[in-house]
């Protein structure tokens, strides 16, 4: 069964006519663009990716119209993956001074906001810390009351210092919102043009993990309205007219203005894309992904059409949130390669000549040897001109794809689910590498359009809501907690765009707490919907 | 030999603590950030070796209660292990002179290191139990007819209140219930007893052990070898099992994380099976029904080729591990250690089983001396 059974198109005016959507999917280094009639590919694009945004975008868009003249006005939706706002945290550069609010005491002084962050980072937000009265324990008892003046004096000294970006984080939160609701509607209210971000809605339960999310959010602020603005002129540009949703890191959707509040969202969402485009082309909704790009393999377990999240804590830049993150292995091995003769077998890897290939590798009229030399002269493919490494050593070229073979075995065996052989999917440029036998698979597909699926994956993506809470079984049913918790996370997937008849619960997760006897439980689910699509007008075709 | 703890032992120590958590003791991160503040404002913590300690030296150890899930959210404030001390000293009238780490491993490793460091008085480089116990009682000095009470127990508003108690069972229940209506998350000071007492009476060397255990692995990771074998040649221990988690069974039994899981071995152990019996802690190892660890003795499981300690949280489906026993202190396997710490204890129906065939494998002298 395709992960989607449910194309978004279906949401079109017409049924019988699929909408078109465009995806684009903007990486450190390319640019990919597909253009998609309900699930089916009509056109795809790759480019170097710029620094110019805007420019970049329509180069993407134009990249579609030479190869499928479409009306723009036929186009329904356009979704955008983009590393941007990971890019501008791990650079440092252009985030905005930001007042970091907790509503906590007299708890949590011992750890204030900024606890263990690189240092360059935290100056560069200027490090203003705010601890108020406020939050919840566990069970949603306050641990003080919140104190609306002592908010006030505080949203009066950021206005003061010329701050124009808060994030307010409250104990316990995922609990009990409340307290940040209404200390973001205080400090609205007595500093008016700063923009605020709320932990509620950024991340899940480990206090300094979603504050240090939401304090990242906020200081983004200036950078998501420099880069949503430019994504939503791009496209305007190009004639469409239609909504443009940007990729988040778990494989859903949320609109520009979602994306402009919440930029953090998009971390990591390269390689959710990846997974959910080689769900779709594949037609497989548990699988494991294999994705090879110029220098690294990731490989990662699709669950459900979804990619399976990791349980760690995830650093960006150096600090530690607790993003949705895809539970990916990487590591150095792609079609850029090189190739080390070795007694006793090769070695491939880690170091690469990248984007490089095309003038370096041998079949390319270069002096390196790579690992697509391998595969040319082994006969898995034919880039460049295979005549280049017809003399390879065939000892040479066999036992070095063996290892290469092996290598990616070892790590589908460690991400696969289940006891079973799983259907192994490749995907990215430098799948090309790759033989149809291995271990530990059920069967390999390579789906057409592999080197693009990382756009498709932009393309398809359907938006969900997730709700994350620690609940006392004492006074309430187990039952009776997993269905308000479901029935919430629902709700949240309407709210953002989900057509309710196709919300699905994807999720549920119960972790009793240790050490506590009075049967306290945290529960997370997750549904998800497909979106639904108002401005879709029957395509050309 | 003197050492001192500073912010460079720090995650050595929070490392080491993980792997003497068998899976339980609370995350040792938060503690350690709590530390490194503490000791970077007061100064670094001196470790007094139980030898060199007076007969009247007075000893109290320092430690917080409640839920690990709950200390991720709602942090401590930093000061309550000091207030806690502080009412600890009241009710005996006394004035620490050390103190004391209850449990090496996990979290409370590293709150005596906030006290120590905030009060400028040096830690005794010992613990009360030689890794992770979930319960107050199971402390070695309840071997010895230490009395936890008078315990002193206070949360982040400041609320303070003083356990007399009947016995170290009876301040386990009250503390526990006093813990979940402060939220949960309370600190802790107990266990007030002389240096005299502390040597008898305490597992020596734990915290020196915990440095090792952190350096050995990072110093593994840095040279490319294998991390798991360096823990296990630093513990003296043995590897039960290699594998992939094939099931996890979770339940709640009296507000306890009981649960077991199944992982199927790989290289050496293929076609293998081994079951994880835990209860915050990991308790029971079978391999294809055989018992081959069980508490007391130290069950650890680490990521594999990572070393990175797993807790029985963290256990999930496809993770690959090793499995890891290790003696405990050959006091726990005292037939009055067994009683209070033993199979029995945790309501499992087998008789104790050393871990290594053919009697005990205490590794390096330092993990007794």
């Amino acid at each position: 069964m395709p992960a989607e059974p449910r194309g978004a198109g279906g949401g079109a005016s017409s049924p019988r006519i699929p909408a078109l959507r465009i995806g684009i999917d903007v990486g450190g280094t390319n640019t990919d663009a597909v253009l998609m009639a309900g699930e089916s590919v009509q056109a795809v694009h790759k480019t170097a990716t710029t620094p110019d945004v805007t420019g970049g975008i329509g180069c993407a868009i134009d990249g579609l119209q030479q190869q499928r003249r479409f009306d723009p006005a036929a186009i329904a939706a356009v979704m955008i993956g983009t590393t941007h706002f990971t890019n501008a945290v791990v650079e440092g550069r252009r985030l905005a001074e930001t007042a970091a609010i907790r509503l906590c005491l007299p708890a949590t002084r011992g750890l204030p906001p900024f606890t263990d962050w690189p240092e360059p980072l935290r100056a560069a937000l200027g490090g203003h810390v705010f601890l108020c009265h406020g939050g919840r324990e566990f069970d949603g008892r306050s641990i003080s009351p919140l104190d609306a003046a002592e908010v006030e004096a505080a949203a009066r000294e950021i206005v003061s210092r010329g701050i124009r970006t808060v994030a307010i984080t409250s104990v316990f939160a995922p609990v009990d919102p409340d307290d940040e609701r209404r200390a973001a509607a205080i400090v609205s209210a007595a500093a008016p043009g700063v923009a605020i971000s709320c932990s509620h809605e950024i991340g899940r339960v480990g206090l300094l993990e979603r504050e240090n999310a939401t304090i990242l959010n906020a200081a983004l602020r200036d950078v998501a309205d420099h880069i949503t603005s430019a994504l939503t002129e791009a496209v305007s540009r190009a004639g469409i007219r239609a909504p443009v949703y940007i990729s988040q890191n778990d494989g859903t959707l949320m609109s520009v203005e979602a994306c402009r509040r919440y930029p953090v969202a998009t971390f990591a969402s390269g390689p959710t894309n990846s997974m959910r485009g080689a769900a779709l082309l594949s037609g497989e909704s548990d699988c494991v992904v294999v994705d090879v790009g110029g220098t690294t393999t990731d490989v990662g377990a699709l669950v459900h059409g979804f990619p399976r999240e990791a349980a760690v804590a995830i650093a960006v830049g150096g600090v530690r949130t607790n993003f949705r993150m895809p539970d990916l292995v990487s590591f150095g091995l792609g079609g850029g390669s090189r190739v080390h003769r070795r007694d006793g077998g090769p070695r491939i890897g880690p170091d690469s000549v990248g984007y490089e290939l095309t003038s370096r590798a041998l079949v390319f009229g270069g002096e390196t040897l790579t690992a697509t030399d391998l595969a040319v002269a082994g006969g898995r493919c034919v880039i460049g001109d295979p005549a280049r490494v017809a003399g390879l050593d065939r000892e040479l070229v066999r036992s070095g794809l063996e290892l290469i073979q092996a290598r990616v075995a070892e790590l589908v065996d460690r991400v696969r689910t289940g006891p079973d052989p799983v259907p192994v999917v490749l995907v990215g440029g430098g799948s090309v590498l790759l033989g149809s036998e291995l271990a530990g698979a059920a069967r390999v597909i390579r789906p057409a359009h592999f080197a693009v699926a990382n756009a498709i994956g932009a393309a398809i993506a359907q938006v969900g809501g997730e709700t994350d809470t620690v609940v006392s079984l004492a006074d309430q049913s187990r039952e009776r907690a997993v269905a308000a918790a479901k029935h919430d996370a629902v709700e949240r997937a309407v709210a953002a765009g989900a057509r309710a008849s196709t919300v699905a619960i994807v999720e549920v997760e119960e972790i009793p707490l240790a050490y506590l006897p009075s049967n306290a439980v945290r529960i997370r689910v997750k549904a998800v919907g497909t979106l639904e699509l108002t401005a879709a007008v029957p395509c050309d075709a | 030999m003197r050492r001192l703890i500073g912010e460079g032992e720090l995650a050595d120590l929070a490392q080491g603590a993980a792997v003497l958590g068998t899976g339980g003791g609370g995350p040792p991160y938060l503690g350690m950030l709590l530390a490194r503040r503490a000791v970077h404002e007061c100064g670094p913590v001196s470790l007094v070796s139980l030898d060199e300690l007076a007969d009247d030296a007075c000893c109290a150890d320092v430690a917080m209660m409640g839920a690990p899930t709950v200390l991720l959210e709602k942090v401590p404030s930093g000061e309550e292990p000091l207030r806690a001390l502080e009412a600890l000293e009241r009710a005996h009238r006394r004035t620490v002179t050390h103190i004391v780490c209850g449990e090496a491993g996990g979290v409370n490793s590293m709150v005596p290191v906030v006290a120590a460091a905030r009060r400028g008085l040096p830690m005794v480089d010992a613990d009360g139990i030689g890794r992770a116990f979930p319960e107050l009682q199971m402390m070695m000095p309840t071997l010895y007819g230490i009395t936890a009470a008078p315990l002193a127990i206070t949360d982040e508003r400041g609320n303070t209140g003083v356990l007399r108690t009947v016995d170290n069972r009876w301040t386990e229940r009250i503390a526990r219930a006093i813990t979940v209506e402060l939220g949960c998350n309370a600190s802790i000071a107990s266990y007030l007893m002389t240096g005299a007492q502390a040597r008898q009476a305490l597992v020596p060397r734990t915290l020196t052990l915990c440095l090792e255990l952190g350096e050995a692995i990072r110093c593994a990771r840095a040279a490319h070898r294998d991390p798991v074998a360096a823990v296990i040649e630093r513990l003296g221990g043995r590897r039960l099992f290699h594998g992939r988690v094939t099931d996890v069974d979770r339940r709640t039994v009296f507000g306890f994380a009981r649960g077991h899981a199944l992982m199927r071995g790989v290289g050496e152990w293929a076609d293998t099976e081994l079951r994880l019996e835990f209860q915050n802690e990991h308790l029971v190892a079978r391999r294809d029904g055989e018992l081959v660890a069980s508490v007391p003795d130290l069950i650890i499981v680490l990521q594999e080729a990572t070393a990175e300690p797993v807790t029985t949280e963290e256990l999930r489906y496809g993770l690959r591990v090793e499995v890891v026993g290790a003696a405990c202190d050959p006091r726990w396997r005292s037939q009055a250690g067994l009683a209070v710490a033993g199979p029995r204890a945790f309501g499992y129906d087998h008789e104790f089983v050393p871990v290594a065939a053919g009697g005990p494998h205490l590794g390096g002298a330092s993990w007794r001396a």
